[in-house]
């Protein structure tokens, strides 16, 4: 589904992300883990084009993206959630995710102008979907709520209808559980499960180590812009050389 | 209280606006007071400009003022050089700021938050210096007199103030409307989405710079529309026009209307043009007032006098809703499972 | 020759003024990430606090700046702490409104008290030294040598003190800065005290051959912008390159020319830039 070949992105004289191959499946749920200043942000960066790779290259369904704009990325299918998602707050939860489907839609300023049939279907066509993903993040119910009034977990459950509402074939989910509670992971580990049930490819970094390797396919490590290691859960947990970053850095991800 | 409030939100509200507008010249003391609305009625026509590309889109434009003095000059300009007609002169005039902006907003739009304001206050004072200096176009320091009214094609004298009046009233409801037509939309949902954060915006499929120009046109168009119609008013102009603090002015009235909203721009620019008016003394010191304000406003109160009253109002209507029906639905589960994509 | 030396003379002249200016915004910008469009406002003060020591107060021309230059500087920090600080949180178009703010308060304060007259500000230096048919009229003199002078003091005060090398930790990483125990709002008052000064001080160097009016600031904050991008928002070398190179600029440029559109150079050389590279000119790539 998603395949990387030799990436690397540097800053300056500094590589933040260096010659990584890695190739992720369908449907799959596949975690990148690694110290801080890792480069793990920068990899999705690359990924959903908000960067463009010094070298490398990224396929998506066999499509090499790693040259389009960001934009173009999403509408070929790549949705993804922020450490920190700015939503409007003053405005109600599905008024936040009408835009989300705005990509699958052409009306112009014409279109507008006129009030053309166009626009009207195509909003209402947003709307709906905005609903939708919003019922499969389970929140249908605060579709009315102000955003300024409901938790830290619900705004991370909209980030993630606001993906959803793209129609994306891969979602990346950058740190989708911090600063929520165990109790609350557990739910978003739950509905990241079922994103991948319903046939999406999903790839999250996360600092939580409990909820990646019961939830993860596949974990890839990053160190210093790096691959150490790739494999299953169990597989990396045995890994000396995952060992040895973890703990030769602060321990950030010990948890 | 909340109903109280739900007056002015209701659909109704905007037609007794209207009415209180149209009656407005009838209970005017004095020909001048319907003159000075008309004027506070065409700078909000701009500031609507302002809104669509600051408060909806979230790019600070600080040219905004060099665009309506563009726009004032070009209908000066054909009508009192050429002998343009007012009406095909007033067009080009709408058109020539549409142009000029769509230059700029290509090249500067591509600037991030600082630079851009950077870039558009820059490209303000250029515009008034060449305004002032090149002498051959614009008259410089001398201005331009002469300049047409309205054409009322020998049914209506747009030279009197309150048939004027009524045709900057007609302007400034179309502006209005469309505005309204705009924030509603898609398309301006999508303005909206861009001020939440670019790379946001980019990874919901958003084309930055497509979207940023559009709305950079739309603004200077509204402010080029208001220019020509300012010119077409006062019928004598000069570089002061063009004079950047006109876009203080404009960020002003904005700021405390309410950025990002339908009637902040209205609000705000009748609102402090009739208190600066009334405060005849304020007239020349008036930033020693509101300078401070800004500073207090932004702090304090950054959605302006319209932004917060809708906020409030919100807020205590969600209050009010989860106290009537308490939804008796599982938050966590979402039984009901579409498939996805 | 001569008319060519007049030329490296006043480019040299307008760099150093414009490096002052140029200096103090990029401390600011590099420190808290500010725009400080009322920085141009904060030289008017300073000229206009200068002019009223010296003729209201009859004090001398040096005492007057350094009294204009502390007055500036505590302005400066009342801006920080009663405006940008508790705007530090806010989205970035607040601070830049709110500096606005500041900058229409400031103008329309002095023109109350002073009217939108243009002044004349004396100076002991208005005498004109002749070397070998070179003609150098001392007040420009006194502005190269005193900016220069002012531009090294600050070096040394970044590099070789504590309090100085507080500023470049801080400008370098706020929350390193901040591990390491700096205090972010002394360092933010201090960089904003640093900045008044300087504009205080280039505005009574500059306000003798030029005029003392409320809008002075306006072209010359315009100027120390095109500069800041020019060299990079934040880098210290970058201003005072930059400010050179545009005072060069504008010297050679309104000599062979045209003076009326000496002005316009600035800014359209801004607009070449950002169009070419939006970052400027000297920005590193990252980020």
């Amino acid at each position: 589904m998603l395949k990387v070949e030799k990436l690397t992105k540097m800053f300056g004289g500094l590589a933040a992300v260096h010659d990584v191959s890695v190739e992720f499946e369908a449907r799959k749920i596949n975690a990148i883990i690694g110290p801080n200043g890792a480069g793990k942000s920068t990899f999705f960066n690359l990924i959903s084009g908000l960067r463009k790779p010094t070298s490398g290259r990224i396929l998506i369904d066999g499509h090499d993206v790693s040259r389009l704009r960001c934009d173009r990325v999403a509408r070929l299918g790549v949705g993804r959630t922020f450490q920190t998602t700015h939503l409007f707050e003053q405005a109600t939860v599905l008024d936040n995710l009408i835009v989300g489907h705005r990509l699958r839609t052409r009306s112009g300023l014409w279109d507008v102008l006129i009030n053309s049939s166009r626009l009207q279907r195509e909003e209402r066509e947003c709307r709906e979907k905005a609903r939708e993903a919003l019922d499969f993040v389970g929140l249908a119910h605060l579709e009315n709520r102000v955003v300024l009034d409901i938790s830290q977990e619900e705004r991370k459950r909209v980030a993630f209808a606001l993906a959803l509402a793209t129609e994306p074939k891969l979602v990346l989910l950058d740190e989708p559980a911090a600063g929520v509670n165990p109790e609350e992971t557990e739910g978003l580990a739950r509905l990241i499960r079922k994103m991948a049930e319903h046939g999406l490819t999903v790839c999250l970094i996360e600092h939580k180590m409990d909820m990646i390797m019961g939830l993860a396919d596949k974990i890839m490590v990053l160190n210093y812009g790096e691959k150490i290691a790739e494999g299953t859960p169990a597989e990396i947990k045995a890994n000396p050389a995952v060992i040895e970053a973890y703990l030769g850095s602060d321990h950030d991800a010990a948890a | 209280m909340r109903r109280f409030a739900s007056l002015f939100t209701h659909p109704a509200a905007r037609w007794v606006l209207l009415a209180l507008a149209l009656g407005f010249p009838f209970v005017a003391s004095s020909e001048y007071q319907v003159y000075v609305m008309a004027t506070a009625f065409i700078w909000a026509i701009a500031v609507y400009g302002l809104n669509i590309i600051t408060g909806y889109c979230g790019q600070l434009n600080l040219a905004h003022g060099g665009f309506f003095a563009v726009g004032a000059y070009a209908l000066a300009i054909l009508t009192s050089d050429h002998g343009w007609n007012f009406w095909p002169a007033f067009l080009a005039a709408g058109l020539v700021s549409a142009a000029l902006g769509a230059a700029v907003g290509v090249v500067s739009l591509r600037l991030k938050e600082h630079y851009f304001a950077i870039f558009t206050l820059c490209v303000g004072f250029i515009i008034y210096l060449l305004i002032d200096k090149w002498e051959a176009l614009t008259h410089g320091a001398i201005g331009i007199r002469g300049i047409a009214a309205p054409d009322g094609f020998g049914l209506v004298d747009f030279s009197q103030t309150r048939p004027f009046y009524y045709l900057a009233l007609g302007f400034l409801v179309l502006a209005i409307w469309f505005a309204g037509r705009l924030a509603s939309s898609l398309l301006g949902r999508t303005f909206m989405a861009i001020r939440n954060g670019d790379a946001l915006a980019q990874s919901l499929g958003i084309d930055l710079m497509r979207n940023k120009v559009l709305a950079f046109v739309l603004s200077t168009t509204y402010a080029g529309v208001a220019g020509a119609l300012y010119a077409s008013m006062i019928r004598f102009i000069g570089p002061e026009e063009a004079n950047p603090n006109h876009t203080f002015d404009m960020i002003t009235y904005l700021l405390i209307g309410g950025f990002g909203t339908l009637f902040g721009p209205l609000a705000g620019t009748v609102g402090v043009v009739w208190i600066t008016q009334s405060l005849q003394f304020l007239e020349d010191y008036r930033m020693v007032i509101f300078g401070p304000l800004i500073v207090v406003l932004v702090i304090f109160m950054p959605r302006g006098v319209v932004g917060t009253f809708l906020g409030w109002k919100l807020r205590k209507d969600a209050e009010a809703a989860r106290a009537d029906a308490r939804p008796g639905v599982d938050g966590m589960s979402g039984t009901e499972v579409k498939p996805h994509a | 020759m001569n008319l060519l030396f007049q030329q490296v003379l006043n480019g040299l002249t307008l760099g150093s003024i414009y490096g002052l200016v140029a200096l103090g915004l990029t401390l600011v910008y590099g420190i808290l990430h500010i725009p400080n469009f009322a920085h141009g406002a904060l030289y008017m003060v300073g000229a206009f606090a200068s002019y009223f020591f010296m003729t209201d107060l009859g004090l001398h021309y040096w005492i007057a700046m350094l009294l204009s230059g502390g007055v500036v500087a505590v302005l400066a920090m009342l801006c920080e702490r009663l405006v940008f600080h508790p705007l530090r949180n806010a989205p970035p178009i607040h601070d830049k409104i709110a500096a606005i703010g500041i900058l229409l308060f400031l103008e329309a304060v002095v023109q109350m008290f002073w009217g939108s007259d243009f002044r004349r500000m004396a100076s002991p230096f208005g005498g004109i030294l002749r070397f070998d048919g070179l003609i150098i009229p001392e007040q420009r003199l006194l502005i190269i040598v005193g900016a220069f002078t002012l531009m090294l003091a600050l070096h040394l005060f970044l590099r070789k003190t504590m309090l100085g090398s507080t500023i470049i930790a801080m400008a370098q990483s706020r929350e390193g800065a901040f591990l390491v125990g700096i205090d972010a709002n002394r360092v933010a008052m201090l960089t904003f005290a640093i900045s008044g000064m300087l504009a205080a001080f280039a505005a009574t160097l500059y306000a003798p051959i030029n005029l003392v009016y409320p809008a002075m600031g306006h072209l010359v904050i315009m100027k120390a912008f095109v500069i800041i991008v020019l060299g990079g928002m934040g880098s210290i070398p970058g201003a005072i390159v930059g400010a050179m190179i545009l005072g060069f600029a504008e010297s050679f440029g309104g000599f062979y020319l045209s003076s009326d559109y000496k002005d316009i150079i600035a800014f359209s050389l801004l607009v070449v830039i950002l169009s070419f590279r939006p970052t400027g000119l000297f920005a590193k790539g990252a980020h």
